[in-house]
């Protein structure tokens, strides 16, 4: 992407949000996804907080490779790098945001440390790199995945409370294997994008 | 614990994938054909190999408060000598499991197996539950990739089958890959439901 105006973010935002959808055609971000999904309200913070990392962990990783990485030929460690960038920005963002804003800890806080082991923060950053994105481009591109991810674990945290109230599941579907066909299904819903040409 | 059990509990009683419910992000992204699942599988075995031997044998030295960190270096490390070696001797399957290579250093079983055992243990148990781990995990991608390649490309390892056409070709898209594991966990606990009603 190199000019910017509201077209082409537009259609960045609906490529990355819905039809590259992270968790729902490219099975970044299971973990959380099936894990912290059990009601809309813990998936809705989980959301905010991948967010709240993915969009400072692009810009660190970015400044790193270009600025550390590049210049000392050193490209091949950008797993270990980025892996570290991300697992101490997290730490700190912990501490940070319970020292100065505790009310906004107090809603992420027990979701800050799980989010270092969620693939999609290390894949997002991966992928830009190689996509070749500069710097705005990273930047908008982790946070419109960020809200592809808070958008399918939040349609999927509504829809499996519903289901576990009503429906009567067969025993050897219960828990998990229920929530994969769910996930299967919303999937399918997500697929239909694939029609939109931008 | 006896080499035996060790084995039994990795691959079947204990699978990470079917049982522990670990490493859904790879399971799911690269079992779209068998010789990807197995490539992925392989690989992952190596780095849980790999990074149990090493981290077991640091254990007395890595200090309590920053494990996890180092349990992370070490496992990057690994990572990163698996994404080389790939890239140079198996160009096609570097190709084809792409981003999800450098993602191994997130994979949960890798992080579960040190933090759970391999500070805890001596460097051969930690050699051979890494093996035992990372074998159930490349079983249980290879069963899911099988599945997939098999009905859902109408192939096997390149081959085809049905003379070209695919019997459920969704099974290829990534809703498929959500369809297939979900029905291959509801068999796995079908059968441990079975087996726990015949106990008692």
């Amino acid at each position: 992407m190199q000019e910017y105006n509201i077209g082409t973010i537009l259609a960045f935002a609906i490529n990355a949000i819905l039809i590259e959808n992270i968790v729902l055609t490219q099975f970044m971000g299971c973990c959380p996804f099936f894990g912290v999904s059990k009601n809309s309200d813990t998936a809705l913070g989980m959301g905010m907080a991948v967010t709240f990392i993915m969009g400072l962990s692009s810009i660190v990783t970015y400044g790193i490779y270009q600025l550390v990485l590049v210049p000392l030929k050193l490209e091949y460690l950008e797993t270990i790098a980025f892996i570290l960038v991300i697992a101490s920005l997290v730490q700190l963002v912990e501490m940070a945001l319970k020292k100065l804003v505790p009310a906004l800890y107090n809603a992420l806080g027990i979701y800050l440390p799980l989010i270092t082991t969620n693939c999609a923060v290390l894949g997002i950053c991966l992928t830009n790199i190689q996509n070749g994105y500069d710097f705005l481009s990273s930047f908008l591109s982790s946070i419109f995945t960020a809200i592809g991810f808070t958008l399918a674990i939040w349609i999927f945290s509504i829809v499996r409370t519903r289901m576990e109230e009503t429906c009567d599941i067969p025993k050897a579907f219960q828990g998990f294997p229920i929530a994969l066909i769910t996930a299967a299904l919303l999937s399918f819903g997500f697929m239909g994008f694939n029609g939109l040409t931008l | 614990m006896k080499i035996k059990d060790i084995f039994k509990s990795g691959i079947i009683t204990d699978n990470p994938v079917f049982i522990q419910l670990l490493g859904m992000c790879p399971t799911l992204a690269t079992s779209t054909s068998l010789i990807n699942a197995i490539g992925m599988g392989l690989s992952a075995t190596f780095v849980l190999v790999c990074s149990n031997m090493l981290i077991s044998l640091l254990r007395k030295f890595i200090p309590q408060k920053i494990r996890i960190a180092s349990y992370i270096v070490i496992i990057a490390g690994f990572v990163t000598l698996v994404d080389m070696l790939l890239e140079a001797f198996f160009y096609s399957i570097y190709n084809a499991l792409g981003v999800f290579i450098p993602l191994i250093v997130v994979n949960c079983i890798i992080l579960a197996r040190a933090e759970s055992f391999a500070s805890k243990n001596k460097v051969l148990p930690s050699i051979l539950d890494g093996l035992a781990m990372g074998l159930g995990f490349t079983v249980a991608l290879a069963i899911l990739g099988a599945i997939r390649e098999v009905l859902g490309s109408g192939t096997i390892l390149g081959f085809e089958l049905f003379g070209g056409v695919a019997p459920l070709s969704v099974l290829a898209l990534p809703a498929g890959g959500f369809l297939a594991l979900g029905f291959v966990i509801a068999a796995a606990q079908h059968l441990i439901n079975r087996k726990r009603g015949g106990a008692d």
